[in-house]
């Protein structure tokens, strides 16, 4: 039992913090997220040259560092603590272990290109119908000849604007919402047929409505089985569940560092606020919520894989969906009007906790699945 | 990062899994199971067996009959002796004053009451509160007077009340607190002294609690002589015990072992209670997301004390997460009783403590008690020092407030 990191982990996590303290201030953040592109393609090229964290959680044999979803949460925690918007996420940990559990041809030639920071993904799965099962889909491709025309519209895609490739789930047969026929399919944004509409997300991202018309694809576009895609799916959002967690522990630690930083120095009635006892307990409360968080996201990495897999992440997401939440909305109110101000950076913390709250799946949707898979298999 | 147990760690849960199945008393393990009332004899007899096996005493220094297990390991004893049931040690003795004696005690009081302690042959209870003082336990008023009696020795005169003194009624000995002092500041006047609950001028009444029980006691004393050599460390420097001891209430005091196994027990009844559409209880949504939420705090709470436990065994000491155990252990506990009193529906409300014990069940076996548990529960957010003094000390001393 052991819930120390390694020195390579440690080292990791202190190269990412300390190029964050350099290069990601609140300031330096605003404008990217303000300016046209709305990222900074020199970090995401410093990420992966100088820091060399791009491949931190791929196999040797492909050019990574040999880690795996412990890295991912390093990584994460501290991308929570600056807000990073670059596409961590959807490039390593999503498009990263589809490329490992699905093993798709050509997987390892992008693994290079994502590690080094060559190549960008986002993963196209939410449909506007589908709320968030992950088997609700629309979106069709059918066979063609050696290959698969692609049909459909996806939501809320987040980093599609500053994708190379995009990760397309679609249903190669069944019905709607059914378990089978669900397929995965690697796509080049620029392919002939997929158009975007980009915008701005609340907490400082882009996303895009991304529509495919009649999108043709090569036969080795197919990441996994045919039509036995779901689990290939549930593999990997989960991992991208347990990294969503650990950004939002750095969130989360943020929000409550800034709630005692600034009741120790906001007077009122000839005193610190953080004098009043009910201040007081509920910034202990907010402190509670964080480490409990903490420990489910450790619980859940250390889980990652095994039988528990998907009721340790799903709980774990629960108690992250409820911390962010309780300790969000909190630190907006013991900053009293200041919490409501574009300027200050607790607000811009605030928004992001929001949306992990509904990223991938609510505290209810989360519920209901650990539920399912506590007592009804149990019972 | 993982939570693999080593080879040495699965021996060690095998070795304690086949003592407990061996040595454990089946009739205790009933008792414990539906929740019956424990004599002292019950208390003592388990105390004595594992006293026998050398596990009585397990955080102890080496020398006094203390084991040199990892902090994994007392957690897999922990956990071992919940799925056992077995009615664990009175924290009294062992686990609270006799860290004060070894640390703060001299050679002849080490001598003279550490092995009775170890080996369960003397009952200790606690004499902290008193009617006026609860959560400020630092304004007590029990007044200890320095006298030469007639024996041409040295004593104190006790005299004033304790309360909440818990199984007061089957103790040999209690530690008390007492001012010494009263003219210093609270905290500055305080002495630590161990009483012979025999001496005259004693006397015990017992308090019922809300569920029917006898489980606390006051204490009066009225004139009673204690000798100066049963002070532990110096006069007026009892303070420094007192905190000592409720440090020493970390471990376990999250009783998140104890709290899986009768989340065990609150599905099976779950399982076997009807809801108002006959499916199981555990079916019925809006319980069963009570029960997901619960099972999912607890798994919180255990991955909290895994890190504080993690934390000890690096060397590193408990990490301010240690902290939020006692607040989040308590609530859970009062939830699972909650919930078990719901699940019971109409057979949460027979009240059969007082029937003659040949009547017969009235309901099902496992709704007896569990409205007495419910309110029996409400307790533990308020002992060893309250949710909200709690919430006091982490502001104070881990959030720096």
């Amino acid at each position: 039992m052991d819930f120390s990191f390694t020195e390579e982990q440690t080292l990791l996590r202190d190269t990412v913090a300390s190029y964050l303290a350099d290069h990601y201030d609140f300031e330096k953040r605003r404008a990217a997220v303000k300016s046209a592109s709305g990222w900074r393609p020199e970090v995401w090229k410093a990420f992966a040259e100088e820091l060399g964290i791009l491949g931190a959680s791929f196999a040797e044999d492909l050019g990574g560092l040999g880690g795996g979803a412990t890295e991912n949460m390093v990584i994460m925690e501290e991308f929570g603590k600056a807000l990073v918007v670059e596409p961590y996420l959807g490039t390593v940990v999503i498009g990263g272990g589809f490329l490992k559990h699905g093993k798709p041809a050509g997987g390892d030639e992008l693994a290079g290109k994502i590690i080094a920071g060559e190549a960008t993904v986002a993963f196209a799965y939410a449909e506007p119908q589908a709320r968030y099962n992950l088997a609700d889909l629309k979106t069709t491709a059918r066979k063609d000849g050696g290959g698969w025309v692609l049909n459909g519209a996806k939501a809320v895609v987040i980093g599609a604007p500053w994708a190379s490739h995009l990760i397309v789930t679609a249903r190669t047969g069944g019905a709607q919402r059914d378990a089978g026929g669900v397929s995965v399919f690697l796509v080049e944004k620029s392919a002939k047929g997929v158009t975007t509409r980009d915008y701005p997300t609340v907490d400082g991202q882009r996303a895009s409505e991304v529509t495919f018309e009649n999108v043709s694809l090569p036969a080795s576009a197919l990441i996994g089985g045919e039509g036995a895609g779901l689990p290939l799916v549930e593999t990997v959002v989960d991992e991208a569940i347990a990294a969503t967690c650990a950004e939002a522990c750095g969130v989360l630690r943020k929000l409550h560092e800034g709630t005692l930083d600034y009741t120790k120095q906001r007077k009122q009635f000839g005193q610190p606020i953080a004098q009043f006892q009910v201040l007081q307990h509920r910034m202990v409360d907010m402190f509670i919520n964080v480490e409990q968080a903490v420990s489910m996201t450790y619980m859940a990495h250390i889980k990652l894989g095994g039988a528990d897999s998907a009721k340790s992440v799903s709980a774990a997401k629960v108690q992250i969906g409820r911390a962010c939440k309780f300790v969000g909305q909190n630190a907006i109110q013991l900053h009293g009007g200041m919490g409501m101000t574009d300027e200050m950076a607790i607000g811009h913390y605030f928004k992001r906790a929001t949306m992990i709250e509904g990223q991938f799946g609510s505290v209810d949707h989360h519920l209901r699945r650990y539920e399912g898979l506590s007592f009804d298999r149990a019972a | 990062m993982d939570l693999d147990f080593s080879p040495e760690d699965n021996a060690f849960r095998a070795e304690v899994r086949a003592f407990l199945a061996e040595n454990y008393p089946a009739e205790l393990r009933e008792k414990q199971r539906n929740e019956n009332a424990l004599s002292r004899e019950d208390y003592l007899s388990w105390h004595r067996i594992l006293a026998k096996k050398g596990w009585s005493a397990i955080s102890w220094p080496k020398e006094w009959g203390g084991t040199d297990w990892t902090p994994t390991q007392k957690y897999i004893w922990s956990e071992e002796q919940a799925k056992a049931d077995t009615i664990g040690i009175l924290p009294f003795g062992v686990a609270m004053l006799a860290p004060v004696i070894y640390t703060f005690g001299t050679q002849a009081q080490k001598e003279r009451f550490l092995p009775g302690i170890r080996d369960g042959l003397v009952w200790w209870c606690q004499g902290y509160s008193e009617p006026g003082s609860g959560s400020d336990l630092a304004s007590l008023r029990t007044k200890a007077e320095r006298i030469t009696g007639d024996d041409g020795k040295e004593y104190y005169l006790v005299n004033g009340q304790k309360t909440w003194t818990t199984l007061a009624q089957h103790a040999d000995w209690g530690f008390f607190l007492v001012r010494t002092d009263p003219d210093a500041k609270p905290q500055a006047g305080i002495s630590f002294l161990l009483i012979d609950m025999k001496t005259p001028g004693i006397t015990v009444r017992p308090i019922i609690t809300l569920e029917g029980g006898h489980e606390v006691n006051d204490v009066f004393l009225e004139n009673v002589k204690v000798p100066v050599e049963n002070r532990i460390y110096e006069e007026n420097k009892g303070w420094t015990c007192a905190k000592a001891l409720l440090q020493h209430e970390r471990s376990g005091i999250a009783g998140v072992a104890r709290s899986k196994r009768n989340l065990e027990r609150l599905r099976e009844i779950s399982n076997t209670e009807r809801a108002d559409d006959s499916g199981p209880l555990l079916a019925d949504p809006f319980f069963r997301r009570k029960v997901a939420d619960l099972e999912i705090d607890l798994t919180a709470l255990e991955f909290t004390e895994l890190r504080t436990l993690a934390g000890e065994s690096a060397g590193t000491g408990p990490g301010p997460e240690s902290s939020i155990l006692k607040i989040k252990g308590t609530e859970i506990q009062q939830r699972l009783t909650e919930l078990a009193l719901e699940a019971a529906g109409h057979y949460g409300a027979p009240y059969l403590r007082d029937l003659p014990s040949n009547s017969g069940a009235i309901g099902p076996d496992y709704a007896d008690g569990v409205a007495g548990e419910y309110f029996n529960t409400r307790k533990t957010s308020i002992y060893g020092g309250s949710n909200e003094i709690q919430r006091n000390i982490i502001a104070k001393m881990v959030l720096g407030l």
